[in-house]
């Protein structure tokens, strides 16, 4: 049993901070939200240059075999930064399905200039009739002849609108689950793009007979790999919540501290300091699930993912129970869009809305409740 | 960073198995198991057993008899000992007054008290609340007056847990009543056959007789039982109270209890299914479910901190408020989950050696009493409101 860093990762951690703190301020964030999307970012290039493209993906497909820790500090960073740029979603996600499914030719077309900072990607694997569930999907992959032919709708792929391409998840013809690779420029594939209320890119993507070469399909049979990958994304989203959670606490503690009423700082009254107490405790306790999770991902399937539900749906409601202290402990300024921590309170509400919910991974708990443990 | 446990803590762990399950009397583990109290004489019979093992005071360090243990061992011997329903050993001499004299006693004391206490010859109780002493501790009003080698002391004890069965009792008293609040205040060891104590019950709500008020008139002590200097009773409180919460997220307690709720709401019926298919209860265990694994990782982060040199501090109040309230909810749903047997009340086969003829009713009779019993976790040590202001204090500065 090991909680503590190596020096490499109390280095990393080191790094980011400053980063964090030098280059995504308030402001800065604004201007990276408001640049174009087809733009590939100073910060992104920074990232480059750090390594950071590298390191969450093993060292035989080119990355720096980074760990689930590892990740999860990265993410943690991130979060506490309210980091704009699609780390998770451009590169963690369709790089790791990569690594996991795609051939050499793939990797080389796909996934080295994806960790050389070249290109970004996108994972479309959501649909709106199937909510959270990644495999009850209706888009369809049809064989014609030599070539696949796409046809449906993705929603809420975020990310799209700066991908070079897009994988994408569809039922082929003999009911298994494939994954094809859908170049951003196809024919047939139609994108509208927004951003969702905490700030991240998306896209629907309407597949209207798009048709593809044998080398766009990520092999057989994908479920298993799919569901590998989503469990690292929801490692890696618990992580970016504890991030976010710490500077909400912060933030909300150091209100306290400083504003006045009654002739007192708000921080001298009992009610205030024991909600604060209980943002804490909420933190904490996400932040163990946080660890949980990083640390679950190369176990068997059945242990992992139930893990990961548990630790997806617990800091699920830590990040709202936190995000909505926030708020209200900074009284009506907690409204306002001016005071930044409104922003961390947004992602951490719409955090439980990524990757499956609260209820989502509760089922999943529920229904394995006493064959795992 | 890794959560898995060494080959060689994992072998410990299999060792204390193997320990529990030939060494731990079937009459004892029954009587944990279905949540009767035990006699003295089966406290006792337990505490020898742990004792002759060496592992009595899994606390001590080795020069005093302890046997060596880190943190994350201790951690294994307390769950298995809750898993196996092995007594929880009555703390007041091996966890809290030993650690005290061990840090703040003569050499006289030392010598007399330790080996005593590791072969359970006393029975030590703890004179700290009062009746107008309760989270406000230090302002306790007990009186210590000296006339030579001995103090006179004067003043009511409460909540004295188990105080019917001890003959030593360790007291927070007043030295010097012109002195600020905490600085007048001395550690005094009281033998509690001295003329003038006396012990009363406190019935709880649940009909147990675990809790005691202790009246001392004129009791004289020799100056010989302080512990410390005098005016230094308060440095010897605060510092027992950090060996009071190790293991404080009772940990090993709940998981045992929420194997057990598992079990109990597979077989319990609800309109022909197991309870736990019904929804609005399977979603309660859930929750519980997830709480505890949060837990868990939470105190293993601070075992291990402990292990690696740091000293358990604010962090142990965070588990003492989660790891209460989960052990309440934990006893809330067992309570629940036994349905209409919940109601049945027997006192004398709970706290006394009474039988029942019918095995279906002992097996449930303690799972309201337990409920109404374990209301305690939340107020004694500290209550968690206390421990809340606490945190609030000491980790956030506020």
């Amino acid at each position: 049993m090991d909680f503590s860093l190596t020096d490499e990762q109390r280095m990393l951690t080191d790094t980011l901070d400053r980063l964090m703190a030098d280059r995504v301020t308030p402001e800065q964030r604004r201007a990276m939200l408001e640049a174009p999307t087809n733009e590939r970012s100073a910060l992104w290039q920074t990232f480059a240059e750090l390594g950071l493209l590298h390191m969450p993906f093993a060292e035989e497909v080119g990355g720096l075999g980074g760990d689930g820790t590892d990740l999860m500090l990265i993410m943690q960073a991130l979060g506490r930064g309210l980091v704009p740029e699609a780390y998770l979603a451009g590169l963690v996600l369709p790089g790791d399905l990569l690594a996991r499914l795609g051939d050499a030719g793939q990797q080389a077309r796909w996934l080295a200039p994806l960790l050389e900072g070249e290109h970004q990607l996108a994972l479309a694997w959501q649909e709106n009739d199937a909510r959270y569930d990644a495999h009850g999907i209706a888009t369809a992959a049809r064989r014609d002849g030599e070539r696949w032919v796409l046809e449906g709708g993705k929603q809420l792929v975020l990310n799209a609108a700066s991908a070079a391409a897009v994988l994408v998840t569809a039922r082929r013809d003999d009911g298994g689950l494939g994954l094809f690779v859908v170049p951003a420029d196809a024919t047939g594939l139609s994108r509208r793009d927004y951003r969702t209320i905490d700030d991240q890119s998306a896209s629907d993507l309407t597949l209207d007979a798009v048709s593809l070469s044998d080398d766009a399909c990520l092999g057989r049979d994908v479920a298993q790999a799919l569901d590998a990958s989503l469990a690292l994304g929801r490692a890696a989203l618990c992580a970016e919540a504890v991030g976010a959670m710490e500077v909400a606490c912060e933030q909300t503690l150091d209100y306290l501290k400083e504003r006045q009423q009654f002739g007192t700082p708000l921080s001298a009254f009992q009610s205030l300091q024991h909600r604060m107490v209980d943002m804490h405790l909420h933190l904490e306790q996400a932040r163990s699930m946080a660890i949980l999770a990083a640390t679950s991902l190369d176990r068997p399937a059945a242990e992992r993912d139930y893990r990961l539900a548990a630790a997806k749906a617990y800091c699920g409601e830590a990040a709202r129970f936190v995000a909505e202290q926030a708020i209200q402990l900074h009284g009506g300024m907690g409204m306002t869009e001016e005071c930044y921590v409104s922003h961390y309170a947004k992602r951490l509400v719409m955090f439980d809305h990524y990757l499956g919910d609260v209820d989502h991974h509760l089922e999943h708990v529920s229904d394995h409740l006493v064959d795992v443990v | 960073m890794n959560l898995n446990y060494t080959p060689d803590e994992l072998a410990f762990r299999q060792e204390v198995r193997d320990f529990l399950a030939t060494e731990l009397p079937d009459d004892i583990r029954e009587r944990v198991r279905l949540g009767r109290r035990l006699s003295p004489d089966d406290q006792l019979r337990w505490q020898n057993i742990l004792s002759e093992r060496g592992w009595l005071a899994p606390n001590w360090p080795v020069e005093h008899g302890g046997p060596g243990w880190g943190p994350v061992q201790r951690h294994i011997f307390e769950e298995e000992c809750a898993a196996a329903h092995a007594p929880t050993i009555v703390p007041f001499g091996v966890n809290m007054v030993a650690p005290v004299i061990m840090r703040f006693g003569s050499e006289a004391q030392k010598q007399h008290y330790l080996p005593r206490i590791l072969a359970n010859q006393d029975w030590w109780c703890q004179g700290y609340s009062e009746p107008g002493a309760g989270s406000d501790l230090a302002s306790l009003k007990t009186r210590a007056v000296r006339e030579g080698d001995h103090y006179v002391v004067t003043g009511q004890k409460t909540w004295t847990t188990l105080g019917q069965h001890a003959n030593m009792m360790f007291c927070l008293v007043r030295t010097d009543p012109d002195a600020k609040k905490q600085a007048g205040i001395s550690f005094l060891l009281i033998d509690m056959t001295s003329p003038g104590i006396t012990v009363r019950p406190i019935i709880t709500l649940e009909g147990a007789h675990e809790v005691n008020e202790v009246f001392l008139d004129e009791v004289r002590v020799p100056v010989a039982n302080r512990v410390g200097e005098e005016g230094q009773g308060w440095s010897c409180a605060k510092f027992l109270l950090t060996h009071e919460r190790t293991g404080i997220a009772g940990l090993g307690h709940a998981k045992q209890a929420l194997r057990h709720l598992k079990s109990l709401a597979t077989r319990v019926q609800h309109r022909g299914r197991p309870l736990l298919e019904l929804a609005s209860f399977r979603q309660r265990v859930v929750k519980a479910e997830l709480e505890l694994m949060a837990l868990e990782v939470t105190n293993l982060r601070v075992i291990a901190a402990a292990r690696d040199g740091g000293v358990p501090g604010a962090e142990s109040s965070l588990l003492k408020v989660r790891g209460s309230e989960l052990r309440q909810e934990l006893s809330d749903l067992t309570r629940r989950a036994l349905g209409p047997a919940a109601l049945p009340f027997f006192p004398d086969f709970l706290h006394g050696d009474a039988e029942l003829d019918d095995p279906a009713q002992a097996e449930s009779a303690a799972g309201a009493a337990q409920y109404f019993n374990r209301r305690k976790l939340s107020i004694y040590g500290g209550a968690n409101e206390i421990q809340k202001s606490i945190v609030a204090k000491t980790i956030l500065g506020m």
